[in-house]
């Protein structure tokens, strides 16, 4: 018994709040698969427009990178690099860069993305919009003829949603593979739709705001399209332009949507009438970028006025 | 039949396995007993033994303290050696009566019960009350106050909750494995307290074959029956369990009486059947000694007032010295500094773990990714909660239903940024009750002078 009592004096033993026991997800975890999701559709834009779109990834990357770094060393914060969150950043900058873009039109992106939007309102979690895309539209502003020459093969001519817009049907199948003219990442609709369903399996997005989207989107066209339910029209304006990639990779972003689930249904409601209206009655071709950084202001309207009923909600009697 | 369950929850690493095969095992205590006065919701009993006196196993040594309270049983014979402030497993100093066990385990002569039959529903009633019993699955609510819903013919289900979705925890299956008859006999007792009522046993998926044993003793049993719930956590959560085998929703404003409910632990029920059918006081409960730092996972059942090193010794000591040991299960247990405190009527388990996770993670920022949203049983937004509680932003915490977080921790469990969610929750939630109240009474209090200054007036103008 005494030597039972010394035996226990010698416990150092750890005392915290439950739980006791924590799920291995981490945030550079969920930033690790994005980043894998990310890169089919990346080798493939390498693939298809060459080893200079590759410069442009690495670059943009690198950069995004290495701003955050400094600020955080600059305004003396600890430094979260390590988080991967600016890597998953720059990626999706340069994905929707043309292939062709300048060097110092992608470090200006980056500087863009990350300090403006990200680090000014306060780092990862506290952006109001989505970064990379904040960045793209910041430089299609800035620099609309570089950021919107598409050449491919060495021969420049409209994009796919250009066709439509002017009232041509593209080639919808190379369309859905991705052999033709548009951003890097933005193409291939199937090795976009392969990293989403690679997301979707390992619980990092899941259809709530993706399928809310497209849906929405969808019927607009419909409606307002001109063309009715004509499926090659359809197919052609689903795999144009940034909607897919946009719809899993950015509309999902975590920071700059709502968290519950009415919530993130009207915002992908939201987003789908917002891309359809840019796409039908806009001057340009493309909308869902735009469409996206306005949903992301909307956000904090959204979870206003999407009240909270919680478990066993009863409404207040009135008068009581 | 089809699974029962609730919106939410988690899945985390159950570790039922290392314990679920190991028998119930009487354990005889070796030192001196300790009761701590309260160990229960309510009022804390009073000591009815002085220093000095000799008591015998199951003699009453504490009586309730209120109508809200429970007595308090002698488990051993001996002598009542102090009475003074002992360390609990939930850390705090409580008034405990210390007895000295002669080992001699000389038990009173319990009056002999009536036939269930012929109990009065008031007879019965008693009986639990006089046997000090509360609910052991964790809460310690005193069960006789349960037992006395204002309407008892509103209550139409009497739920044993068997769903021990805490991870590692087997005291409740090993319970329904080797005694399912006390615990169908003890749902018969309060079965026979509400004539409207049908009783649920529920029992979580993961434990299918006391789902089938049980299914089949009560066959013939009219008025039970086994509810198969989806495995989950937290199954066992009142509002939540009266949820999935109801469909009806309770706030923390309400009492499971209000769904026209009432819900007992499995060890309850068992305690029930012994009180009502034996004059027997609970005395004994189930602890499951387990976790990867003991050699010898066990189920034992155990005399309250025991210590918990003595468990740890009887399950084979620690294969080497663990970083946390929780009494209770690792979701919502509590972790102990110190070994040396006695097993009370609600201890469940004594986790010990090599590695405590928890002491090992950092915080970093929230990226809003609604793990914590999709995981709230309370269909809570507890990420924007722990904001507004480290703001201590009470408007914003009570719009959004702070006060109705049932503490399960799921959304610390499943947060990537690894934020001590549920305990920002549940201290804001603590200060928001308090003040809620304060305000309650000031209002009263402000209500109350002006009618009596009314009062004074009228008086006054009937003077004149």
């Amino acid at each position: 018994m005494a030597e039972e009592k010394k035996e226990e004096k010698t416990l150092t033993l750890q005392v915290s709040s439950n739980p006791h026991v924590r799920d291995s997800i981490t945030t550079q975890k969920i930033m690790l698969y994005v980043i894998l999701a990310l890169l089919p559709a990346t080798i493939y834009g390498v693939v298809n427009f060459g080893l200079y779109a590759l410069l442009v990834v690495l670059v943009t990357v690198g950069a995004s990178v290495l701003f955050e770094f400094l600020y955080e060393k600059l305004m003396h914060q600890k430094i979260t690099i390590s988080d991967c969150s600016a890597v998953v950043t720059g990626l999706l900058l340069a994905l929707n860069l043309p292939p062709r873009i300048p060097i110092w039109v992608c470090i200006i992106g980056a500087f863009f993305a990350i300090v403006v939007v990200k680090m000014l309102f306060g780092g990862l979690g506290q952006n109001f919009m989505n970064p990379a895309l904040g960045a793209r539209c910041f430089l299609v502003i800035s620099f609309a003829g570089r950021m919107t020459n598409f050449a491919y093969d060495a021969v420049s001519g409209p994009t796919p949603l250009a066709m439509l817009k002017s009232g041509e049907i593209p080639n919808t199948l190379s369309m859905v593979l991705g052999n033709e003219m548009g951003t890097i990442g933005e193409t291939s609709v199937i090795m976009i739709v392969i990293g989403a369903c690679f997301l979707i399996l390992m619980g990092v997005i899941d259809l709530r705001i993706p399928a809310s989207y497209i849906l929405t989107f969808v019927i607009f066209i419909i409606i307002f399209g001109g063309h009715g339910a004509n499926p090659y029209y359809l197919t052609a304006h689903l795999a144009g332009g940034g909607l897919m990639l946009g719809a899993f990779f950015m509309a999902t972003d975590y920071v700059t949507s709502p968290i519950t689930t009415k919530g993130k249904i009207i915002f992908g409601i939201i987003l789908g009438i917002l891309t359809g209206v840019f796409r039908c009655f806009a001057s340009g071709a493309e909308g869902v970028s735009y469409a996206i950084i306005l949903g992301n202001l909307l956000v904090p309207l959204i979870e206003r006025f999407a009240p909270l009923k919680c478990f066993g909600y009863v409404k207040p009697q009135k008068g009581g | 039949m089809g699974t029962y369950t609730f919106n939410g929850g988690i899945h985390p690493y159950d570790g039922k396995e290392l314990s679920k095969d190991k028998p119930l095992k009487e354990l005889l205590p070796k030192g001196d007993m300790v009761y701590p006065l309260s160990q229960h919701i309510g009022a804390p009993a009073k000591a009815v033994v002085a220093v000095g006196d000799t008591v015998k196993a199951g003699q009453l040594i504490a009586e309730a303290g209120g109508f809200v309270s429970a007595n308090i049983f002698s488990t051993v014979s001996g002598t009542v050696k102090a009475i003074e402030k002992r360390r609990v497993p939930v850390g705090d100093m409580v008034d405990s009566i210390i007895v000295e066990n002669d080992g001699n385990y000389d038990e009173v002569d319990y009056p002999p019960a009536k036939p269930l039959e012929e109990m009065t529903k008031e007879e019965i009633v008693a009986a639990v009350k006089n046997a000090g019993i509360v609910g052991m699955g964790g809460a310690g609510f005193p069960t006789h106050v349960k037992l006395s819903p204002k309407d008892p013919s509103k209550i139409e289900f009497v739920i044993a909750n068997c769903a021990e979705c805490e991870p590692y925890l087997t005291s409740d299956y090993r319970r329904m494995v080797e005694n399912p008859e006390l615990l169908i006999g003890g749902m018969q007792c309060v079965l026979k307290l509400f004539d409207n009522a049908k009783g649920i046993i529920a029992i979580e998926d993961n434990k299918q074959d006391v789902i089938d044993s049980i299914g089949k003793m009560v066959e013939n049993e009219p008025r039970i029956e086994v509810y198969a719930l989806k495995t989950k956590y937290p199954q066992g959560s009142e509002r939540h369990l009266i949820y999935a085998c109801t469909k009806r929703s309770i706030n923390s404003k309400m009492l499971p009486a209000d769904a026209g409910c009432i819900v007992d632990n499995c060890d309850t029920l068992i305690a029930i059947n012994a009180a009502v059918r034996e004059n027997k006081p609970l005395m004994r409960r189930v602890v499951t000694v387990t976790g990867d730092a003991i050699n010898d996972p066990r189920n034992f059942v155990v005399r309250c007032g025991s210590n918990y090193a003595d468990l740890v010794e009887e399950a084979g000591g620690f294969k080497a010295e663990p970083e946390a040991v929780i009494s209770g299960g690792p979701m919502m247990g509590f972790s102990l500094f110190d070994l040396n405190v006695p097993v009370t009527k609600t201890s469940s388990a004594l986790l010990c773990l090599l590695n405590d996770p928890v002491s090992k993670t950092v915080e970093s920022a929230c990226i809003n990714c609604g793990r914590c949203v999709d995981a709230c049983p309370e269909r809570l937004i507890p990420s924007q909660l722990a904001t507004y509680a480290e703001h201590e932003d009470y408007e914003e915490f009570d719009k959004l239903f702070g006060v109705e977080c049932v503490e399960c921790g799921s959304c610390t469990y499943v947060c990537p940024a690894k934020r001590h969610l549920a305990q920002y929750i549940k201290s804001m939630k603590k200060l928001s009750i308090a003040r809620s109240r304060a305000k309650a009474a000031e209002a009263k209090a402000k209500a109350e002078a002006e009618a009596a200054k009314a009062a004074g007036d009228k008086e006054k103008k009937g003077g004149e």
